[in-house]
């Protein structure tokens, strides 16, 4: 054996225990991965079938699609279809109307943001010690997060207060706010942050900029459609889409929480009859929203519907509430919350059959009376479920279609057509890059609201009822 | 090859239906298994004759035709959609013919030139030229077969007016008048009163169409080729000025004499307001002369005056854009010092065949429309009320015989055809749009806009402006000079 073939036998061996170590690895691999394996499939398939079209909506709301021999044609027209709902020709019907509203809704317009600025940034501090340091602090941040939840829905929407009103003019009908206003914003928003790092750096505090960053959008998102809702919502504005989805969606969910507590708190008495009621309660929940619709529209026919003979009789054949913008409105809000009132029913009835019975029962050996008993024993208990219910509404809430469409077609004009409404005209109108963006538009609001509600809302709700 | 083949298969047939001009009424059945699948509204009307002669159309040439119906608003887009995804699901359609430019234009309807042409039967001649020319032709060839003739028309309560003293209105300020005068009048002897006038306006229906009969006798003065749309030079959109402004003012004044719920009424609730004696005055087609006579539905037999659409006079001067008086320059055509402008809306409905199907299935549905249009069928259609066609040939004007027959009295008959005949025959009629994606103008824009306006989401000024933003940016979008030449080509601009 010489050397070469020494050196060639101990490759080999090298090789084979690599070989070896490498076929271990693979078994051990192989061993662990089948989870991967079988699963990697079925996640491609998922991502494919739920990530791929909201890619491809995305971008065919920055398109126009046009039928063509033999299918469509797609044109990229870049941010096209979204100026022309937010400052086109669609900018009436989307945003609405806008007209300065009073000095009474412009100060409590003021109070409000204020209030939010307190209620969502300031407590995000809280933590803070009380030195005149950080009392300063607290004073800049309160003052320049107003400043900015002001500035943001005023240049948007290109309606400022009195004493600023050249610089309306300055900026035009439809053109973009000046480079003046959006230099404030980019650097007041900068300066705010590196304020917010040095300031908490100083006093050795968590620094949490995205936490930060997220609370005064907040408010500046909030400020924007609060200010949106005032100046459409006033005698010579008109409420676009969007401030009607709104209203669809905050009177309704008041309206179905609390029917549906009250009757869940009729129906857990030890009353005669509730189970029949607890059936019945639930039925107009199992019916078809668009059938509800066409059924409301009937009854609220004061022409030819069943109550006609009652109104004529009343005096009122000359006239139609469901004809009136907030007539029609109200009319939806009342198919709505007949509909879907048995959903917050069925599931608080859930919750306040499982409040615990022995702390009633102290409380009441304790003296409590009624009110008592339910705001301190059996809120608290049932607050996690009836936020939870609330922010299922909300989500289903903003995609409110059937009943506009059904009872009054958003008329009259489109004093009552909800966003989804209007996506649908405009994709039965062929226009569906416009469609997409729209829906796009409606998918940031309603999610906006859902993450503000969970985040902000729901937990601070928790935190003080239990 | 394949084009070959149907080329082919084409001229045997096209020889074949020369050879035996009587084809459909063939003693064997031609069309034995032949199934047409064809889309139109959702009428009742419109639908119904089509619904009730396929049986016999099947008896006496074995072709079925299936009838589907959609609503109005979603017609353009069923059809655009099914032909250009090449789904075709639809063999025939029966649709409104300014829509012809886009479907013609990319080959998805049949040119029906040669199957006319070998088609004594249908007497393409008896069809008024107006609406062989401009339900059924585009560019020179024909592509649809016209079952239904259409002008907006005014209609009035003879007696009514009589009793109070009253001429039918002949300007918009007259309609307004007699409106009011009228409003409160008990017409149909309930004891309640009643309302002055009555015009359908909902949306997402057929209301948009309205505004125009009211808009044209204060834009276009000067003749067909003058147009009430665009201005034939720079395809501005003539609505933002005093003449449409005003229109809109007097179309928002007739609400205060209408129902209360005129607002979501659409044209079938209207017509059966008015012919159970409810509305001194309405705005509509041609169908309700017929249904004023059908005594199932109707208390005013008898009772119905129709007028062409009432004028102006004051019209606009396209130079300065204001309103001036009417004289012999601004309105050469006028009448007594009122300048007319019936306006043609829609055209009709109009039946044409996918290009797509099979011959024999192409054939078959042109036999349909053939035999729906010719004057043993379309003669009797037109006098009757619940099927929404309006008379449209000829002989229908002439021959007074079956209008007699199904309850006319011969007054009202005159009364009624001499309304149209002065209409068609005005040589300041005003064509409704043909430009490429008209639907899109009248039906999506003007449509949303008017329903706003009526609301009183905006005044007229504003709402003016809105349709001209909107009208403007469609013409953007698809190309100014390409719109302006389709437009000017449409009605015959020099």
């Amino acid at each position: 054996m010489n050397a070469e073939q020494a050196s060639n036998t101990l490759d080999a061996r090298a090789l084979q225990t690599t070989y070896r170590r490498l076929r271990s690895r693979l078994s051990q691999w192989v061993d662990r991965s089948p989870r991967i394996m079988f699963l990697l499939p079925a996640i491609l398939i998922v991502l494919f079938l739920s990530v791929f079209p909201l890619i491809a909506s995305i971008y065919l709301s920055f398109s126009r699609i046009r039928l063509v021999r033999g299918g469509y044609e797609i044109t990229f027209v870049r941010y096209l279809n979204y100026r022309k709902l937010l400052k086109g020709t669609e900018e009436r019907h989307f945003l609405g109307k806008y007209a300065e509203p009073s000095d009474f809704w412009k100060a409590v317009f003021v109070l409000l943001v204020i209030f939010a600025a307190y209620f969502v940034v300031y407590r995000f501090l809280k933590h803070l010690r009380h030195n005149r340091f950080n009392l300063i602090f607290i004073g800049i941040t309160l003052l320049f997060s107003i400043g900015l939840a002001w500035l943001i829905p005023t240049t948007l929407t290109g309606q400022l207060l009195p004493g600023t009103l050249e610089i309306r003019e300055l900026m035009g009908k439809y053109g973009n706010p000046p480079s003046l206003w959006r230099t404030t914003i980019f650097w007041s928003s900068i300066g705010l942050a590196a304020y917010y790092v040095i300031v908490q750096w100083i006093n050795h505090a968590p620094i949490n900029i995205f936490g930060f960053a997220f609370r005064v959008a907040t408010v500046g998102f909030a400020a924007t459609l609060l200010w949106l809702a005032l100046i459409t919502l006033n005698d010579d504005g008109l409420p676009g889409t969007l401030i009607v989805t709104f209203i669809f969606v905050f009177i309704g969910i008041f309206f179905q929480y609390t029917i549906g507590l009250g009757l869940a708190l009729l129906v857990t008495q030890n009353l005669p009859g509730r189970r029949f009621f607890r059936v019945i309660f639930l039925l107009p929940m199992m019916i078809t929203p668009i059938g509800i619709g066409f059924l409301f529209r009937m009854l609220t026919d004061t022409l030819n519907g069943p109550f006609s003979s009652i109104w004529r009789a009343a005096g009122w054949a000359d006239f139609s509430w469901v004809n009136t913008p907030f007539g029609a409105r109200a009319a939806i809000i009342i198919g709505d919350t007949w509909q879907w009132t048995p959903f917050a029913f069925i599931i608080l009835l859930a919750a306040l059959e499982g409040t615990s019975q022995d702390t009633i029962e102290a409380a009441l050996v304790d003296g409590a009376n009624r009110l008592q008993l339910f705001r301190y024993i059996i809120l608290p208990q049932i607050i996690p479920v009836s936020t939870t219910v609330v922010l299922i509404r909300l989500i289903e809430g903003f995609k409110i279609i059937d009943m506009p469409q059904a009872l009054t077609y958003g008329a009259p004009g489109t004093a009552s057509e909800s966003v989804t409404l209007q996506i649908y005209n405009s994709w039965r109108a062929l226009d569906l890059g416009g469609s997409a963006a729209l829906a796009y538009l409606l998918l940031v609001v309603s999610t906006f609201v859902a993450v503000v509600y969970v985040t902000i809302i729901r937990r601070s709700l928790l935190e003080r009822f239990q | 090859m394949k084009l070959m083949k149907s080329m082919l298969v084409f001229i045997i047939v096209a020889v074949i239906a020369a050879s035996n001009a009587h084809f459909t009424a063939a003693q064997d059945k031609p069309f034995e298994g032949v199934t047409v699948e064809l889309l139109t509204f959702t009428g009742p009307q419109v639908a119904e004759p089509l619904q009730r002669r396929a049986p016999d159309f099947a008896e006496l040439t074995g072709a079925k035709v299936n009838i589907t119906t959609v609503p109005n608003s979603d017609l353009y887009q069923t059809m655009l959609t099914d032909l250009a995804t090449g789904t075709n699901s639809y063999d025939a359609f029966l649709f409104a013919p300014q829509w012809i430019v886009d479907f013609a234009v990319p080959g998805y309807i049949e040119d029906l030139t040669p199957y006319v042409e070998n088609d004594s039967a249908l007497e393409w001649d008896d069809i008024a030229p107006f609406f062989r020319d401009f339900s059924a032709t585009f560019e020179g060839k024909v592509y649809s077969i016209p079952l239904d003739g259409d002008f907006h028309m005014v209609y009035y309560r003879s007696d009514v007016l009589a009793a109070a003293g009253l001429e039918p209105p002949r300007t918009w300020d007259d309609y307004l008048a007699v409106a009011a005068a009228l409003n409160g009048t008990d017409m149909n002897g309930d004891g309640e009163g009643d309302y002055g006038s009555c015009i359908s306006k909902a949306r997402s229906q057929q209301s948009y169409w309205w505004i125009i009969s009211i808009a044209a006798p204060y834009i276009q003065s000067k003749g067909t080729s003058q147009g009430a749309f665009f201005n034939t030079d720079n395809m501005e959109p003539l609505v933002n000025n005093p003449g449409f402004i005003r229109a809109l003012e007097v179309y928002k004044e007739t609400n205060k004499y209408g129902p209360p719920n005129e607002l979501t009424a659409n044209v079938g609730d209207t017509r059966s307001l008015f012919i159970t004696g409810r509305c001194a005055l309405t705005l509509d087609w041609g169908d309700i002369g017929s249904l004023a006579v059908d005594p199932e539905q109707s208390v005013v037999q008898d009772k119905v005056g129709s007028i062409v659409t009432p004028g102006s006079t004051e019209v606009l001067d396209w130079e300065t854009g204001e309103l001036v008086a009417c004289d012999e320059t601004t309105c050469p055509y006028a009448i007594d010092g009122v300048n007319y402008a019936p306006f043609a809306s829609f055209g009709g409905w109009a039946g044409s065949v996918n290009a797509a199907s099979d011959q024999k299935v192409k054939d078959a549905a042109y036999a349909f429309f053939s035999y729906m249009s010719q004057p043993a069928q379309a003669n009797e259609d037109v006098t009757i009320g619940r099927t929404g066609y309006n008379p449209y040939r000829i002989s229908q004007f002439e021959n007074l015989d079956r209008w007699l027959e199904n309850g006319f009295s011969e007054a009202a008959a005159i009364d009624y055809l001499g309304a149209i005949e002065a209409s068609l025959n005005n040589p300041n009629m005003v064509l409704d749009l043909r430009i490429p994606q008209n639907q899109r103008y009248e039906q999506v824009s003007l449509d949303l806009v008017l329903s706003q306006f009526l609301a009183g989401e905006f005044n007229a000024e504003e709402a003016a402006q809105e349709i001209y933003d909107r009208w403007d940016e469609i013409t953007e979008e698809l190309g100014r000079d390409d719109q302006l030449n389709a437009y000017r080509a449409t009605i015959g601009a020099e």
